[in-house]
């Protein structure tokens, strides 16, 4: 295990560090302490590590990860994961606004409640949510899996392109040409793989689906308000 | 008796200037099909711009420079505050981020081939880096905007500049949409989604909002590409002291400022004519932030928006840019518009130098599209050699007229060189109205 401590070691150090393992690293377990709720940290890598960080961390932590598992005894600023490409990166607590804006693959997953636009404009990536999201989540999400166990908060999925949003508890409202969609057995398949990864404790037979109506793919007056 | 009037005088027919022709057309149009009219391209209605501007040259207060023999230097180094690697460029005309979706493959080669003979930087756009531009453009500008379709940190990795988008000058305040026609399997594969359907781009970044969160967003992309290469904030031409001064806050390099002249590969009319504000008005503005900053030249000043020729390039860089940047004038120079193609043009119910509808993706040019017939008609090395032979007549002529004002580096060119044949074009430029010293709103005077 390799202690990086931000009391002594500088956001570029760390960051420069973690970015220069090699796909093959031996030094496969990181640990950060004294993060402190700094910015950027742990950002861009790209090597199958794990990264732990003791501590809470402020905005954009694990943002355009690869490959890395990095989990945050904590609780994360906006833009967690943002733009992730693969890798897993777990938040033991609540994650605040924009986790997992844009990303394209991976898996995040989200012990605590997120707050709003939670998976904007995904593109891939896999979302899991143990508690609430807030309002705007999957606002133009493109594609990949947002799964909620508990509520969801106004405007979910608003202008929605492919992705799919589980939730189990109440829809506050949905948005713009978001509709709830039959759950079929290869829904109730994937949510189960979902559940499973995420660690939850829930049953994909007590989720409603939601998804695009594809009502705004193209350009139309009777679209317009 | 009555009066016999049929031999009299007749009342003209008058047009209406309010309700003219084209607003009834439009009005007709609207009234047919319930669809706002959506069109590439910047604002086609006349504003106060740069041939509202005269260099004054040399005479016997100030002696030029011999035309073709005394040296003038164009280059120019971007990034220059934070960077490890600036940016050096031999001139001072770089080219505007424009997507491959918008423009083809072949388009998009071109404007790296031709760059790169000229010594500058050519931009991506939205939709992500392809290896063709990549590969054929020596510095490339990879732009991040709030869609982030086709961003990841590989390619990020492999720019030589970053540039966030804020705005654009033909829509500033606004997003982007491409249509469903030019969405081929390459284009939908680039950008997540499925082929065929519109594409919209959003107008907010998705991750931040304000220059506090920008900042923070900003030290994230020099973590990840280790504080090695510039940022570029570009913003549309609206309020450009405020917008520069909180680009300069937020850490930027480079301020891009893009005035309402500049073009988009689609956006609403009433969008790109009547939201923001010409190039001419942004430029002072700019500067006076970064003046006020004490941060002139530290951060430097892209200007982009209706540049057409090297006078305009110098005078841009007369009221303070250290650059400027080409979108549409590149294109022309690729053969956008080219009267040969008039007959093509006719039959999608337009003319040569007019013609707009880039999103349709029918181009008979070849260029904003990516129909693969009409796209194999542009060869990308003859298109590259057309751009480097206007890039470099472009900076003959910006060396012409700073030489004539006895410069011998293009960026000494200064406001005292210039005048005004307007009222308005004093104002926005802050340089006196010709024949006079004064220009509206000049300190220390009443108007």
């Amino acid at each position: 295990m390799q202690t990086i401590d931000m009391a002594t070691t500088a956001l570029r150090d760390l960051n420069a560090t973690l970015q220069a393992q090699a796909e093959a690293t031996n030094q496969t377990a990181w640990e950060i302490v004294n993060p402190k709720g700094s910015h950027a940290i742990a950002v861009g890598l790209d090597a199958p590590i794990e990264v732990t960080v003791k501590g809470s961390t402020g905005y954009y932590c694990a943002g355009m990860n690869k490959q890395a598992t990095i989990t945050v005894n904590g609780s994360v600023g906006p833009g967690v994961a943002e733009n992730m490409m693969s890798g897993t990166v777990i938040i033991d607590g609540d994650a605040s606004q924009y986790a997992g804006a844009t990303g394209h693959g991976g898996t995040l997953i989200i012990k605590g409640n997120a707050s709003s636009r939670c998976g904007i404009s995904m593109k891939g990536i896999d979302i899991i949510v143990h508690g609430n999201v807030g309002h705007m989540s999957a606002f133009m999400a493109q594609s990949g899996n947002l799964v909620v166990c508990g509520d969801a908060g106004d405007a979910l999925g608003d202008s929605i392109y492919e992705a799919r949003l589980f939730v189990r508890g109440s829809v506050k409202s949905l948005g713009a040409d978001c509709i709830e969609k039959e759950m079929r057995p290869e829904h109730i398949a994937l949510l189960a793989d979902l559940l499973e990864r995420g660690g939850c404790d829930a049953k994909p037979e007590e989720f409603k689906r939601y998804g695009s109506a594809r009502q705004l793919y193209n350009f139309n007056i009777d679209n317009a308000y | 008796m009555k009066d016999d009037h049929s031999s009299a005088p007749r009342t003209v027919p008058i047009q209406s200037a309010t309700f003219s022709n084209p607003v009834n057309a439009e009005i007709r149009r609207a009234a047919a099909t319930g669809i706002y009219d959506i069109r590439g391209g910047g604002a086609k209605r006349k504003v106060p711009h740069f041939d509202d501007l005269l260099f004054l040259g040399a005479s016997i207060s100030r002696y030029p420079l011999e035309g073709y023999r005394e040296a003038c230097d164009t280059s120019v180094t971007l990034g220059t505050r934070y960077a490890k690697n600036p940016i050096k460029l031999d001139i001072p005309i770089t080219i505007a981020g424009m997507s491959f979706g918008a423009l083809s493959g072949p388009a998009k080669e071109a404007l790296g081939r031709g760059a790169t003979l000229a010594g500058t930087s050519t931009t991506t756009g939205d939709g992500g880096m392809t290896p063709e531009e990549r590969g054929h453009s020596k510095m490339l500008v990879y732009q991040y905007l709030p869609s982030r379709y086709g961003m990841n940190p590989d390619d990020l990795r492999k720019a030589d500049a970053i540039e966030v988008v804020v705005g654009q000058g033909a829509k500033p305040g606004g997003g982007g949409m491409l249509l469903g026609q030019k969405i081929t399997d390459r284009v939908a594969q680039m950008r997540n989604l499925p082929k065929g359907i519109d594409q919209r781009s959003a107008c907010r970044h998705p991750d931040w909002t304000g220059p506090d969160d920008l900042e923070i967003k900003i030290l994230e992309l020099r973590e990840i590409t280790g504080w090695k290469v510039p940022i570029y904030i570009k913003v549309g031409g609206a309020r450009p002291y405020f917008d520069t001064t909180l680009a300069v806050k937020a850490g930027a390099d480079v301020v891009v400022i893009d005035g309402m002249q500049g073009g988009t590969a689609a956006t609403q009319d009433v969008f790109i004519e009547h939201v923001g504000m010409p190039t001419l008005a942004c430029i002072r503005e700019a500067v006076r932030a970064l003046e006020d900053l004490g941060m002139h030249r530290e951060v430097q000043l892209i200007v982009s928006g209706g540049i057409r020729t090297g006078a305009d390039v110098a005078k841009c860089m007369a009221l303070g840019a250290d650059a400027v940047s080409i979108g549409t004038a590149a294109l022309i120079a690729l053969g956008d518009n080219d009267p040969k193609w008039e007959a093509e043009y006719q039959k999608l119910g337009t003319t040569a130098g007019a013609y707009d509808d880039w999103h349709e993706g029918n181009d008979p040019a070849g260029i904003s599209t990516q129909n693969p017939d009409l796209a194999a008609r542009l060869d990308p090395v003859e298109g590259g050699r057309r751009l480097r032979n206007y890039l470099k007549v472009m900076t003959l002529e910006a060396q012409t007229i700073a030489r004539a004002c006895g410069k011998n580096k293009l960026q000494n060119l200064e406001p005292e060189d210039l005048c005004a044949l307007t009222m308005e074009a004093a104002a926005m430029a802050k340089v006196p109205l010709a024949g006079t010293d004064w220009w509206p709103g000049k300190p220390g005077t009443t108007f």
